[in-house]
C-alpha cells in the first residue's frame, strides 16, 4: 500500500503529450509549427518548455488550452489532462471541439493560463474583481457575493497588499508587478491541475520578476498544481523548473531534469544556447558564443571618418545636476494646481571617452528620460548636459543651427523595439540613406555605396537593401537601427535597452556586434538596461539608477562583486543565474520593497527634498549617501 | 460625478459666446446686409419709394451702427433701438425675407428636425450595430462580403438619387404622397392621430436616405474597431477562462469598440442638420435645413446666424451627452486621475 502510493507520486502525469504536431494552413501552403512533440508534467511538478521566439512553444500551450487559431490543425498525437483531483476523467484535449462545452468546462478550471503581457492581459474596462470572479461564476456553481468572497480570499493568497480595495480597482490603477498578481489570482481561483505560465515574468522588472516567481513557486505547493513554465530565459528556468525540455523549430532537441540539462546538456544547441547567456561568472575577456556570430566588416567605414578628437579617458558627456519634473494635470475647471513627478532629480554622470556606460534601473527609474535630456530630445528643467566637441565641454542647451545639427550627426540613437522603429513604408535603403540626406551628406551614389558598406558592417547582404522591414527578423532589424546609427560617423551612441526585446542567442549576436563596433570604430556608449547580466558584460563601468536618482556608479567589477547601496545589492540579489548552483534567495527577498528612497536603512536614507549626493566610499566607487555626507560634514567642522 | 457634471454644463456658457460671436462675424463677412442689397436692387430699378422704409427698417434693427454694437444688440447685451432686446431675452431676430420674426419662421421646422434627426441616428444604430458585429465576428465570410458591397453602394450613391427612386417606388406601392413630411390634407391643419401617423409613414423615406451613408460608413467603422479588438489579449484571456463566444464578446471587445461611437454623437447632430440640406430640399422637407440654404443666399442674416447658433447648441449638448456617456461607460476616463496620483 505505501509502496504502491508511492509509486503513484512517481508516475502520474497530470499532462502528458503524446506525437503531438500541429499545423497550420496559411497562403503558402500548411506549415509545421509543432513536429511529434512528447512530453509529460508530472503531479506537483514544474516543467519548463524552452525555446527561442518562432519555435512553437507558444503553439503547444495554445493547445493545451484548446485555444489554437481556426487555421491551426492537430494533424497527429494527442494531449491527455488527468485530474488528480478526480473532478474529471483522463480527456484528450486534441480530439475535444475547440469551441465546445466540454472544452470551455476545462478551460479557466482544470487547465488555466498566465500571460507574457499583464498590461493587455487584463480588460482595462472591468475592475479586477469582477475578471477574477467570472472563473468561479462559470465553473463553480455559486452566486455573486460567495464569488466575491472566494475572489478575495484568492487575492490574499496572491499577497496583494488591500485585497478588498483591490477587488473594485481597475488594471490601470495597479502596477504591472500587481496586475500579474491578479492574472495568477485568476489563473489559480478554480484550483487547476495545471497552470500554464506562458513567459510571466518577462515584461517585469527584475525585481518583480524574484517576487512574481516565489509567488508561483509558493502558491503551486499550497494548492498542489503542476506548472507547465514556457520561457526564453534559463535563469527562470534555473530557478523554477523541475524537468526542463528544450525546443527548437517545432522539435524537442533535449528533455530530462534541470540537474541534468544544466550539468550536462548533451545536444549541441541546448550548448549554444547555454553559451550565449551572459552571467556574472565571466570573466572580463570572456565572449559569449552567439548561435548565429556576425563578422563585422569596419574597413569601408573607417575610412575618411572624422575621428572624435577627444582624448581616450577624457569625459566626452557630463550630465550636471540635471533635474526634469513632470506635470501632472489635476481636474479643476479655473484650478492651475499642478502636482509634478520627477523624473530626474540632481543627476550627474560623466561619460568618457572610449568607454561604455552602462545605466541600470527599473521601470519608471529615470533612465530613459536621462538619455533623452542627453540627447536633447526633451528640455530639461535644471542642470546642463555638456557635451566635448574637442574644444572643451559645452552646454548643448546653447547649441543652435549648425552646431545643434553637427551635435546630432556625433550623437546617435539605438531603439528598444526593433519592430516599430523602422517605417515600414521605407525600404531599408531609404532608411539607411535618410540621415545622410537630412545632413545633406554625399552624392547620391556616395549615399548607396554608404548604405552597402553600412549593410556589411552589421553582417547583412547588401541584395537586401531593396527590401522592408517586415521581411527581416527582430535581430536582423535591430542590426539595421544599428547601421541606420551609424550612418552618421557617430561618436557617441545612445542605446536604450537594444536587446531586451530580443532572444537570447539573438542578444548575444546584437552585444558582441555592438563592442566590436566600439573596438573598430572607437565609439563611446551609454548603454541602458534593466537587465544587469548584460551591462555587466558589456559596460566599463555602471550606474545605478532608483527614482530618478543615481544611487550608486563605479566600476563594473566593483559594482556587480561589491554592491554598497542597498537598492544595487536588492537589484543584484534579485537577478536570477542560469546555474542550479546559485539559486535565488526567495525567503531573503525584501517584502517592503528596496526601491522606496525613504526606507532606505542610514547612511543611505533619502527623504523627499533632500539632494541625492554622491560620496566616494571605495576608490572610483560612489553611492548616493546622504547620511554619511553629513557625518563628514559634521567631521570636517569639528577638524 | 455630479461636480464633473455642473462643470462641463458651466464651462459650455463661455464656449456658446465664443460660438455665436464667430457664428455673427461669419455671417457678416459679405460685404453689405439684406437692406442695403435690397436698397441697392430697388434704386437699379428706378423704384425710390421703397427706399425710405428700407433705410428706417435699417435703423430700426441697427444695422447702421458698428459690427461689435451690432453682436451685442444681437445677443442683447447692449442696448439697441428697443432697448435690451436679443437672444438673451428670448427674441430671435427678424427675418427679412420672410417678414417675419425668426422664431415663427423657424418654429414649426425646429421640432420636425430634431425628430428626423433622432429618427435618423436610431436607424443609424439600429442597422449598423447588428450588421457591423456579424461582418467583424464572422471576416471574410459571405455575409460580410455581401455586408460590405451593400455598404459601398449605400456610401456611394448620391442621397438625393436614392430619395427620388425611393419616393417613387413608396408612391408606386403605398401610394404615399411624393414630398413634404405630411400628406398634404393636413399641411397647416391640428395635430390629429391621423396627421401624426401621416408625418411617420413619411418620415421613413428621408430617414432611409440620410442614414443610409451614415449607416454604411458606421459598418465600416464598427467591424474595423471590433476587429482590432477581437484579436487582443484580454480577449483571449476571457476565452482561457472558458466565457462562451457570445458573452465573452459583448462583455470584452463590443465594449471597447464602443468607445469612438459615443464620443462620435455630438458631431453626429450637426452633421445630420447640414448634411441633408439637399435631400430637404430634394424631397421638399419642412426642417431647418432648406430655410437655412435660402437665408444664406439672401443674406437674412438673422435668421442664418440662429439657425447656426441653434446647431452649434445642439453640437454643444451631442458632445456634453457623449462626454458624459464615456465617463460612465469608461473607468480610464472616470478614474484616470486618480491613477495618476
Amino acid at each position: 500500500m505505501h509502496y504502491a502510493e508511492a509509486g503513484r507520486d512517481d508516475n502520474v502525469n497530470v499532462l502528458s503529450v503524446e506525437g503531438l504536431s500541429v499545423d497550420f494552413h496559411t497562403a503558402e501552403g500548411k506549415v509545421r509549427a509543432v513536429d511529434d512533440v512528447t512530453f509529460a508534467v508530472p503531479e506537483n511538478k514544474t516543467v519548463a518548455l524552452v525555446g527561442e521566439s518562432g519555435s512553437g512553444k507558444t503553439v503547444i500551450s495554445q493547445t493545451i488550452m484548446g485555444l489554437l487559431p481556426p487555421s491551426a490543425v492537430i494533424s497527429s498525437g494527442q494531449v491527455v489532462l488527468s485530474d488528480p483531483s478526480g473532478e474529471i476523467d483522463p480527456v484528450d484535449i486534441g480530439s475535444l471541439d475547440r469551441k465546445g462545452a466540454r472544452m470551455r468546462q476545462l478551460r479557466g478550471n482544470r487547465v488555466s493560463i498566465i500571460f507574457q503581457e499583464p498590461m493587455t492581459s487584463l480588460s482595462p474596462l472591468h475592475t479586477i474583481g469582477d475578471q477574477i470572479g467570472e472563473a468561479v461564476l462559470l465553473h463553480r456553481n455559486v452566486g455573486g457575493p460567495e464569488a466575491r468572497e472566494l475572489t478575495q480570499e484568492m487575492l490574499r493568497l496572491v499577497r496583494f497588499p488591500d485585497p478588498k480595495r483591490a477587488l473594485d480597482a481597475y488594471p490601470f490603477e495597479l502596477s504591472g508587478g500587481l496586475r500579474q498578481r491578479a492574472m495568477i489570482a485568476m489563473a489559480m481561483i478554480c484550483h487547476p491541475a495545471l497552470l500554464i505560465a506562458d513567459e510571466p515574468t518577462t515584461a517585469l522588472d527584475v525585481t518583480i520578476q524574484a517576487e512574481i516567481l516565489k509567488l508561483i513557486k509558493e502558491v503551486q505547493s499550497e494548492l498542489k498544481m503542476s506548472v507547465l513554465m514556457i520561457t526564453h530565459d534559463f535563469g527562470v528556468v534555473a530557478n523554477m523548473a523541475d524537468e526542463v525540455v528544450v525546443i527548437y523549430h517545432g522539435r524537442i532537441m533535449e528533455r530530462g531534469t534541470a540537474q541534468q540539462l544544466f550539468s550536462n546538456p548533451k545536444h549541441d544547441y541546448l550548448k549554444a544556447l547555454l553559451n550565449a547567456v551572459p552571467s556574472f561568472h565571466m570573466d572580463k575577456d570572456e565572449r559569449l558564443a552567439p548561435i548565429r556570430p556576425i563578422e563585422v566588416k569596419a574597413d569601408d567605414l573607417k575610412q575618411g571618418r572624422t575621428e572624435c578628437k577627444v582624448a581616450p579617458g577624457e569625459p566626452l558627456v557630463d550630465v550636471k545636476n540635471i533635474t526634469k519634473r513632470f506635470g501632472l494635470r489635476k481636474s479643476g475647471l479655473f484650478s492651475s494646481s499642478k502636482s509634478f513627478v520627477t523624473a530626474l532629480d540632481q543627476v550627474n554622470l560623466t561619460i568618457r571617452r572610449g568607454e561604455c556606460l552602462g545605466l541600470v534601473g527599473e521601470s519608471g527609474s529615470g533612465k530613459t528620460t536621462a538619455a533623452k535630456a542627453i540627447l536633447r530630445a526633451m528640455e530639461i528643467d535644471e542642470g546642463a548636459v555638456c557635451y566635448n566637441h574637442g574644444d572643451g565641454l559645452r552646454d548643448i542647451a546653447d547649441l543652435t543651427g549648425d552646431d545643434l545639427m553637427d551635435y546630432r550627426r556625433r550623437v546617435q540613437l539605438i531603439f528598444q523595439d526593433p519592430f516599430s522603429s523602422l517605417n515600414p513604408r521605407m525600404t531599408i535603403n531609404d532608411v539607411l540613406i535618410e540621415p545622410l540626406e537630412i545632413h545633406g551628406i554625399g552624392t547620391p551614389s556616395e549615399r548607396a555605396d554608404r548604405a552597402r558598406s553600412l549593410m556589411s558592417l552589421v553582417g547583412l547582404d547588401a541584395r537586401f537593401l531593396r527590401r522592408y522591414p517586415h521581411s527581416f527578423s527582430g535581430g536582423q532589424r535591430q542590426r539595421i537601427g544599428i547601421a541606420r546609427a551609424l550612418a552618421l560617423n557617430p561618436e557617441f551612441l545612445l542605446c536604450d535597452e537594444p536587446t531586451s526585446a530580443l532572444d537570447v542567442s539573438v542578444q548575444a549576436q546584437i552585444l558582441n556586434l555592438l563592442q566590436d563596433l566600439k573596438r573598430d570604430l572607437n565609439l563611446t556608449y551609454l548603454f541602458v538596461s534593466h537587465n544587469l547580466a548584460v551591462v555587466d558584460y558589456i559596460a566599463d563601468r555602471i550606474a545605478v539608477m532608483c527614482r530618478g536618482r543615481v544611487v550608486e556608479i563605479g566600476e563594473t567589477r566593483e559594482i556587480v562583486s561589491n554592491p554598497l547601496h542597498p537598492y544595487t545589492q536588492a537589484l543584484l540579489s534579485a537577478v536570477p543565474e542560469p546555474d542550479l548552483n546559485t539559486p535565488l534567495d526567495f525567503a531573503a527577498l525584501d517584502e517592503n520593497r528596496a526601491s522606496e528612497p525613504a526606507s532606505w536603512p542610514e547612511p543611505f536614507r533619502l527623504e523627499a527634498g533632500v539632494a541625492p549626493t554622491l560620496i566616494e566610499m571605495e576608490p572610483e566607487h560612489f553611492v548616493c549617501a546622504p547620511g554619511l555626507q553629513e557625518a563628514r560634514a559634521l567631521e570636517g567642522t569639528a577638524a | 460625478m455630479l461636480f464633473y457634471i455642473f462643470r462641463r454644463i458651466l464651462l459650455m456658457i463661455p464656449t456658446l459666446f465664443v460660438i455665436s460671436f464667430l457664428t455673427f462675424f461669419i455671417i457678416e463677412l459679405p460685404a453689405g446686409d439684406y437692406i442695403t442689397n435690397q436698397i441697392a436692387a430697388l434704386k437699379s430699378s428706378g423704384e425710390q419709394s421703397s427706399v425710405a422704409k428700407l433705410e428706417f427698417l435699417r435703423k430700426e434693427f441697427a444695422l447702421d451702427r458698428p459690427f461689435f454694437e451690432r453682436y451685442l444688440i444681437w445677443i442683447g447685451a447692449w442696448p439697441g433701438p428697443h432697448g435690451f432686446d436679443g437672444l438673451l431675452q428670448g427674441n430671435w431676430g427678424w427675418s427679412f425675407e420672410f417678414d417675419k420674426p425668426v422664431a415663427e419662421v423657424v418654429g414649426p421646422t425646429l421640432p420636425l428636425t430634431v425628430f428626423l434627426n433622432f429618427a435618423t441616428i436610431l436607424f443609424v444604430y439600429v442597422l449598423s450595430f447588428p450588421i457591423g458585429i456579424y461582418s467583424a465576428t464572422r471576416q471574410y465570410s459571405w455575409g460580410d462580403y455581401g455586408f460590405t458591397f451593400l455598404g459601398y453602394i449605400g456610401l456611394a450613391t448620391p442621397n438625393f438619387l436614392l430619395g427620388l427612386i425611393l419616393l417613387y417606388l413608396f408612391n408606386r406601392w403605398f401610394g404615399l404622397s411624393v414630398g413634404g413630411l405630411m400628406a398634404p390634407e393636413y399641411i397647416d391643419q391640428p395635430w390629429s392621430v391621423d396627421k401624426a401617423l401621416s408625418v411617420l409613414a413619411h418620415l421613413i423615406v428621408p430617414t432611409i436616405v440620410i442614414g443610409t451613408s451614415g449607416t454604411a460608413a458606421m459598418i465600416r467603422r464598427l467591424r474595423a474597431n471590433l476587429l482590432d479588438e477581437l484579436h487582443k489579449q484580454y480577449v483571449t484571456t476571457g476565452r482561457a477562462k472558458g466565457l462562451r463566444e457570445g458573452q465573452l464578446l459583448v462583455k470584452y471587445p463590443l465594449r471597447m469598440a464602443l468607445n469612438p461611437f459615443i464620443a462620435d454623437i455630438g458631431n453626429l447632430i450637426p452633421s445630420m442638420v447640414s448634411g441633408s440640406v439637399i435631400v430637404s430640399v430634394v424631397l421638399n422637407l419642412p426642417t431647418v435645413g432648406p430655410v437655412l440654404l435660402s437665408a444664406l443666399q439672401s443674406q437674412d442674416q438673422f435668421l442664418s446666424g440662429f439657425i447656426l447658433l441653434f446647431v452649434a447648441i445642439l453640437t454643444l449638448i451631442g458632445m456634453l451627452i457623449s462626454d458624459l456617456l464615456l465617463a460612465v461607460l469608461d473607468p480610464r476616463i472616470r478614474l484616470g486621475g486618480r491613477a495618476s496620483q
